[in-house]
């Protein structure tokens, strides 16, 4: 069974990016890069929650609030501990 | 009524307690009646005053979105200076390339003063040493200033044709073309756009544009403000990221008229949940004016589509045509009947330039951009800018009472813009019984979201990344018909045909034209040596390019409708 971060990398780099192979590391910088752009943020924000029943409110789709996979992650994470 | 400040100051005056502007932040509102607007707006005044500036001056703003912005703006109106908004920076880009394109702006614009924040004030006087700026204003500062009195404002003694404020699109090349409009321009646009639309007391917009961009400047902000029509404003940063807060404020606040870019109908059908609507009655919209890229049939159905159930009338969508050298629209449709569409033979459009009607489900179907405002004429020019017949392709001009009054500093570029006192548009369209058909660009301008974007400043971005090379790289943009806007495309020849050293430099790219621009690019694509397409002179063909790049892809789309003249010099519109 694929992770939580393998999910999403592959969400974010054939989906997003539409760049298949691409690699991305956890710690690379999504968000504050551009790589990610604003219009992409709320595509990213309906897959976590569909995928994980994970609601991330607009105003966190911020560099500050994540910026790379591991902190996404680990929000999430947080957010289903909090749930359960 | 002869001047913007005239008018403000009527409306302080006459209507101190009707409500001017609604601030949306989040989940506050924040309700502001002209006194409240002005009174701000007089403490930017009476600072600019204090300071030594003069009327006629330029001032360039540098804040974000919000109550400093709009209350600095009309400050310096009341003061008799010009106004100029500069983008503030956001967290992609990268500051010192932020600060280059201020350094940029100042040098064309030469203004007096800059009103920043003071975490922004190292930076904005850095950019401005030895240059024409005196003064850089602080907003906490203003803010906290004393009440100033209109008598002692200088802007009442400004005249219809002295210039009202300065706007331009971002990037090293639109910033280098500030567009001046007059008192008179920009007054005689909102009583022609004001009456084309039925602009009425009943009235409530609700934006949430960027006040930098001419839509949201004129029809999001000016329009409703100089005709006392309440305005429910938003950021644009946090309606890209709920974009239900638009449809959740028209149902709020019982809004009936909004302006949108095409592709903000995508994104608003395909990316709201439905958790989101609940309660939401958009029956109150009466008009929802599409403006500011290509319309597109497909996208008002994907819009009526989803917010029918919520109460949206088929007959709110609306089309316009408009451009900052205009002040703002140039022609609309869609208000008093529906919006016309043309099915054409897109094929031949191409081919020959010959928009031929055909029946309905067999051709392209193409949405009017309605009709010209009053005041305003459109002619259809060849490639030796004699005007066409109906139903032929050729080069946007018109000649209206609200044209720019110039390029800011740039006699060079007005001088290029127009022909015989016509201003040339650069985009491509047809006419037939009235209406409007805008098909595409003679110039190589890429649309995104609403954004213009010129493809020299991000080869100029892209030329940063080690691997290449001046010359060797080429920008465009394709029509992506999900996102109802362009997707941004770079082309760049590699000497390394090493597949990790090519990707590296497809990564850089991204990353440099993310920094540096406005926008994102949505597919890199590195080739070998010689595979791009150059003119006899040397120079890079950009559309030739984009034939090419769409050839090699798989799936083939529509075929472009563009310049049907033949090869020219690239870059000949600056």
């Amino acid at each position: 069974m694929s992770t939580p971060t393998e999910i999403l990398r592959s969400f974010i780099v054939d989906s997003l990016l539409k760049d298949p192979g691409r690699a991305l590391g956890p710690d690379e910088a999504l968000v504050s890069s551009g790589l990610i752009d604003s219009f992409n943020l709320v595509d990213l924000a309906l897959f976590v929650e569909t995928s994980f029943g994970v609601r991330l409110h607009d105003a966190e789709l911020r560099a500050d609030v994540f910026d790379t996979l591991d902190q996404l992650t680990t929000l999430i994470e947080a957010r289903r501990g909090e749930a359960g | 009524m002869r001047t913007l400040t005239e008018n403000l100051l009527q409306s302080w005056e006459e209507t101190p307690h009707r409500i001017a502007l609604r601030l949306l932040e989040g989940e506050s509102a924040t309700d502001l009646d002209f006194a409240d607007l002005l009174a701000g707006a007089a403490r930017y005044a009476g600072a600019l005053g204090n300071a030594g500036i003069q009327p006629g001056e330029v001032v360039v703003i540098i804040l974000e979105h919000g109550r400093d912005l709009v209350e600095s703006f009309l400050g310096a109106i009341l003061h008799g200076a010009a106004p100029s908004i500069m983008p503030f920076l956001t967290e992609k880009l990268s500051p010192e390339r932020y600060q280059e394109s201020l350094v940029s702006l100042i040098g064309v614009t030469q203004p007096a003063a800059l009103i920043t924040y003071s975490s922004f004030e190292a930076r904005a006087r850095s950019a401005a040493e030895g240059s024409s700026v005196r003064s850089v204003l602080l907003d906490r500062a203003v803010s906290a200033s004393g009440p100033t009195e209109p008598s002692s404002f200088s802007g009442p003694r400004r005249t219809p044709n002295d210039i009202v404020l300065i706007q331009h699109s971002s990037g090293t090349t639109g910033l280098q073309k500030g567009v001046a409009l007059s008192h008179a321009a920009v007054l005689r646009q909102c009583h022609d756009y004001s009456a084309a639309i039925h602009l009425g007391a009943q009235d409530v917009v609700v934006s949430w544009l960027p006040l930098y961009h001419d839509m949201g400047l004129i029809a999001g902000f000016l329009l409703p403000l100089l005709t006392r029509v309440p305005l429910v404003l938003m950021s644009p940063f946090e309606w890209v990221r709920g974009p239900h807060r638009l449809l959740q404020a028209v149902s709020r606040y019982r809004g009936t008229l909004a302006w949108l870019p095409n592709f903000a109908y995508n994104f608003c059908a395909q990316k709201i949940r439905d958790d989101d609507l609940a309660g939401c009655d958009l029956s109150s919209w009466r008009a929802v004016i599409n403006c500011s890229e290509p319309v597109r049939w497909k996208s008002h159905q994907l819009f009526s589509d989803r917010f029918r159930p919520y109460g949206l009338r088929e007959r709110a969508l609306a089309t316009c045509y408009a451009m900052a050298e205009n002040v703002f629209a140039v022609t609309q449709g869609g208000i008093d009947g529906p919006v016309v569409v043309d099915e054409i033979d897109l094929a031949e459009l191409a081919s020959s330039g010959a928009a031929r009607p055909v029946p309905a489900g067999e051709g392209l179907r193409i949405l009017s951009c309605g009709r010209p405002l009053a005041d305003t004429e459109v002619r259809i020019l060849d490639v030796d800018k004699k005007p066409l017949p109906d139903r032929r392709l050729g080069e946007i001009a018109l000649r209206s009472q609200c044209l720019l009054t110039g390029y800011y500093h740039r006699p060079d570029l007005t001088e290029q813009a127009f022909h015989e006192g016509w201003y040339r548009t650069g985009d491509l369209g047809y006419r037939a019984d009235g209406e409007l058909y805008v098909t595409g660009r003679r110039k190589e301008l890429i649309i995104v979201g609403g954004k213009n974007v010129y493809p020299q400043d991000l080869e100029e971005l892209s030329g940063d990344v080690p691997g290449v090379h001046p010359g060797r790289v080429v920008a465009f943009g394709v029509f992506n018909e999900n996102l109802g806007t362009e997707d941004v495309v770079v082309v760049a020849e590699a000497d390394d045909p090493d597949p990790d050293a090519r990707r590296r430099m497809a990564d850089g790219i991204r990353s440099s034209v993310a920094r540096g621009s406005d926008v994102v690019v949505r597919h890199v694509r590195v080739v070998d040596p010689r595979w791009l397409i150059k003119t006899s002179s040397g120079k890079l063909a950009r559309q030739a390019n984009r034939d090419k790049y769409m050839g090699e892809r798989e799936e083939k789309p529509a075929p472009a409708v563009r310049d049907l003249s033949a090869e020219e010099p690239m870059d000949r519109r600056g």
